[in-house]
């Protein structure tokens, strides 16, 4: 089969080619074998670790929903659109929080388009006219191996048409793969992207008098050549990834990078977007946004929606104790939330909802095995730009949708609570 | 001893390994620092040999790897090793720090922890 849809990273490359017999994908990259692989699956529903019917697991899942006053309702970024829309339903009908895995990635960036704005593009503008790429934190070597070849590195676009025209500069703390693929590699002190960024707006608006010799590990020189490139470039992209959102000002420094942006659209052309890690974590904010107005941290205990991520984010409600039930889908919180918040997480009833069994599986009174989207069953997700793709079903599977679970869960909670 | 500006971070081995994450492949793609040569050195270690990792957080047993960081910052993948130590604050944000963390590094004869035992010691 051809013009396959990955579902891993937040490329969703579309390119993929299928060999039923031999159960292997071509032309994706590692990740992407790795995700059409056959692997461990969980077997059958759970409760208790005794295999149950679908249905038993769905009963007793929604029976510890309902009684809950206030469940957590987590995941969200390996699913599909038609199962989140149910997932954000099911949290308004129980009172609790919808939160998704944003939250602990890209999630500041959000704080910080909701004050600046999103001077953006997709990744076809960037494939087709983006002359100078930075990458700011990121490193997609190893974390979006295609997006390069197709978007932003050696990719040949329509204006800008191969790797020599254009400029790829990664600004890192670590010389990284990506960085060893770079034309300039500025190499930062972890915690100084804010003072670069206000170094570099400094700069750029003609106040390169008040930028002292260095700030954070780089030289004024250097500093000034990296402002020239920008201010020179017809269109630039800034890329920016974790490194930014997770370190030491978190929003604040996106916030930041945001306004050098905008003060570089003044004379020339340059666009800012986050590289989204999951393949439908775009998905997991854009859909409740569209539902119930907010893409994240989202609480529904007075019953209207709410958004604080002080509050309602899934870390913050895990260390303050504030749920007393979760709803796990298409995630592994265990494995990556602090240790704080998992050792709450071992205290309270947790239903999980994955194709495969993970950290999350081992902390979970009832599991409900799911179809793997893009090979067992298809949907809508949004590429890391905002595009809309559709996943294919490739093979047949006995084990239900994400969708169907939900949509079953939904029927009972309506029942239960009128 | 020696302290270290500690950063998380995806990796290729990492991601591979994600969806298999009861497997020996993702215990090894998540059970290490890396640390620059120098460091290395200075702690009397050689490639493999297990290190502790103490923030004001927790702590965390893991095997050493030399890289090309620069001095004073150390690496672990993304998962649950490193988070035993991140900072689980998150300013208001919902985001918890897992990159920037202040750690302690010391070698160690202590044993890395298997997943399990680690979920069962939080």
């Amino acid at each position: 089969m051809e013009d396959i849809v990955c579902t891993f990273c937040g490329s969703v490359c579309d390119d993929g080619e299928f060999d039923v017999e031999k159960r292997r994908v071509k032309r994706f990259c590692r990740l992407g074998s790795s995700k059409f692989a056959e692997k461990e699956r969980i077997k059958a529903p759970m409760v208790e670790g005794k295999e149950v019917s679908y249905e038993e697991a769905i009963d007793y899942a929604v029976e510890i929903l309902v009684n809950a006053k206030h469940p957590l309702l987590y995941g969200w970024a390996s699913t599909v659109n038609e199962a989140i829309r149910l997932g954000v339903i099911l949290a308004e009908k129980l009172g609790g929080v919808y939160d998704q895995c944003a939250s602990v990635c890209h999630a500041p960036g959000v704080l910080a388009v909701i004050e600046e704005g999103l001077p953006g593009g997709t990744l076809g503008s960037i494939k087709n006219r983006a002359e100078v790429v930075i990458f700011w934190g990121a490193n997609p070597a190893e974390a979006h191996p295609r997006h390069g070849l197709r978007y932003s590195i050696t990719a040949k676009g329509l204006l800008v048409k191969d790797r020599k025209q254009r400029k790829v500069i990664v600004v890192d703390v670590r010389p990284t793969k990506t960085a060893k693929m770079a034309d300039i590699f500025v190499q930062i002190k972890p915690g100084y992207d804010y003072a670069i960024l206000s170094a570099l707006r400094a700069i750029i608006s003609g106040n390169a008098d008040v930028v002292p010799k260095e700030v954070g590990g780089v030289s004024k020189e250097k500093l000034i050549e990296l402002a020239e490139i920008m201010k020179n470039a017809k269109y630039g992209a800034v890329l920016y990834g974790l490194g930014v959102s997770q370190s030491r000002g978190r929003d604040r420094n996106v916030e930041n990078a945001i306004k050098l942006i905008q003060l570089l659209n003044r004379t020339t052309r340059w666009i800012i977007w986050p590289m989204r890690g999951h393949y439908n974590v775009v998905g997991a904010g854009e859909v409740p946004a569209w539902e119930v107005g907010y893409s994240y941290a989202i609480d529904f205990s007075r019953g209207y929606p709410r958004f604080s991520p002080a509050e309602f984010s899934a870390v913050e409600v895990l260390n303050r104790k504030d749920c007393d039930a979760a709803l796990i889908v298409a995630s592994d919180p265990v494995a990556h939330f602090p240790a704080s918040a998992v050792k709450y997480l071992k205290e309270i009833p947790v239903i999980q909802i994955d194709p495969y069994p993970n950290m999350t599986t081992l902390v979970s009174k009832v599991v409900i095995p799911s179809a793997v989207y893009g090979i067992e069953a298809e949907g809508s997700t949004y590429r890391m730009d905002g595009i809309v793709l559709r996943v294919k079903k490739i093979l047949e599977t006995n084990y239900w949708t994400d969708e169907k679970i939900l949509e079953e869960m939904l029927k009972r909670v309506e029942k239960l609570k009128g | 001893m020696m302290v270290v500006e500690l950063i998380t971070g995806r990796t290729l081995d990492q991601g591979a390994t994600v969806e298999e994450k009861l497997g020996e492949k993702y215990f090894n793609a998540v059970n290490y620092i890396e640390l620059d040569e120098e460091s290395f050195k200075q702690l009397g270690l050689k490639e493999g040999d297990r290190v502790k990792v103490t923030s004001d957080f927790g702590e965390v047993v893991v095997f050493a790897k030399k890289s090309d960081l620069p001095k004073g910052v150390a690496f672990i993948p993304m998962g649950p090793y490193a988070n035993m130590v991140i900072d689980p604050s998150t300013d208001g944000t919902g985001m918890p720090q897992f990159k920037g963390v202040k750690a302690k590094i010391e070698k160690t004869t202590e044993r890395v922890k298997t997943i399990k035992e680690l979920l069962e010691a939080i």
